[in-house]
């Protein structure tokens, strides 16, 4: 007894024996991405809480105009599509974007199976399509910033805190972190900041795909022995794939 | 740095992969279902309860079968789960709480058409 005791005593804290069985590496990256998951809520939050305590509109979502004195219908803000100009396709744009994301989610995880198989060529083949996927929806993204900020064809009458000085009556068109088109300033402001931080975790998820995809294709996994480090990527690719899924909701459809 | 690599590529396990396709068919259905609530249904805490639910199954089928952690050991499952756990309770406790109360307190008013508000008056 006292002797294997000493013995797994000597081995635990010598090195080798992985806590909760996962790999340290992995083991961090869960541990990062929780904390990354504090900050999405806490994003999250504040946006729950502005909105409803915010005025909402009660009519019929049919005679719905944007005013910046009550919260806007998400239907009604996102429903352009490029190339089609003046239809109303709503939420048609986000629901390709998700698409995508999900697509490129499911490419990862056949990289990391390919990789537990030791299958070079398949890990570098699916991991292409991961970056592939990651630089569509950040083109989406782009494109829909941009005809968020632009705006619409008609203008929204409001009172705007504009170079220093109240304009009452203005015309509005698009959006920018000081006042909108489509509600109140919080409105336009809270979607920069929540798609944003996540368009941001999209990009820097890309860069460190494509620095993951070099080195397999290099050999460097395959000469380490293991394909961990397209695992821990991956947890990081799924992750920003399951933020977006909340952001969807919360966003777009809520 | 002499190692002799020596890689052998293991089969495909055709099960496996066909799970992965089950698992990305799952998320894009409840998407779906999404979308019909989205269009086919009016606004309201009931819709809202129903795209949260969806939201929580859709993130259950991302972190343990794509994310793996359902199939990690127990003591890693629950240290991600609680905290979001509480996270969560958080989140709605703000929303549905907190917001409303703050909306009251400040005299916030919802705004109503004119003309809704006489159809209404006339039942």
């Amino acid at each position: 007894m006292a002797n294997t005791a000493t013995i797994s005593n000597k081995s635990l804290w010598s090195g080798g024996v992985e806590p909760l069985k996962a790999s340290y590496g992995k083991l961090m990256m869960w541990f990062f991405l929780l904390s990354d998951a504090f900050t999405f809520s806490g994003l999250l939050i504040t946006y729950a809480f502005l909105r409803w305590s915010a005025p909402a509109y009660k009519g019929d979502p049919s005679d719905f105009v944007f005013s910046t004195e009550y919260w806007p219908i998400p239907e009604k803000v996102y429903d352009a599509f490029p190339g089609f100009h003046g239809v109303e396709l709503p939420l048609i744009f986000v629901g390709l974007m998700t698409f995508i994301l999900i697509l490129s989610s499911v490419t990862m995880v056949l990289a990391v199976e390919a990789g537990h198989r030791m299958d070079k060529n398949g890990v570098v083949k699916w991991m292409l399509w991961t970056i592939i996927g990651g630089i569509a929806f950040l083109s989406c993204q782009a494109w829909e910033w941009s005809h968020f900020i632009t705006g619409g064809d008609v203008a929204t009458i409001g009172d705007i805190f504009k170079n220093g000085r109240w304009v009452e009556n203005a015309e509005i068109f698009g959006a920018n972190l000081g006042y909108n088109q489509y509600g109140p300033p919080a409105f336009a402001a809270l979607f920069f900041f929540i798609t944003g931080f996540h368009g941001f975790h999209v990009f820097s998820g890309v860069v460190i795909n494509i620095i993951t995809f070099f080195n397999a294709a290099n050999g460097m996994y395959e000469k380490r022995g293991h394909y961990e480090m397209i695992e821990k990527v991956g947890l990081y690719w799924h992750f920003v794939d399951l933020v977006w899924v909340f952001v969807f909701t919360f966003f777009y459809l809520i | 740095m002499e190692q002799t690599v020596n890689v052998v590529v293991q089969p495909v396990d055709k099960e496996k992969i066909k799970g992965i396709w089950k698992v990305a068919g799952i998320l894009a259905i409840i998407t779906a279902i999404e979308y019909i609530f989205a269009f086919y249904m009016d606004a309201g805490t009931l819709r809202n309860v129903i795209f949260v639910g969806l939201t929580i199954v859709k993130a259950f089928y991302i972190v343990s079968e794509f994310m793996h952690l359902g199939h990690e050991v127990k003591g890693l499952i629950y240290s991600v789960i609680l905290p979001m756990i509480f996270i969560v309770w958080l989140i709605v406790a703000l929303v549905n709480l907190e917001g409303g109360a703050v909306k009251s307190s400040r005299g916030i008013v919802d705004y109503a058409p004119a003309g809704s508000e006489q159809v209404d008056d006339a039942h």
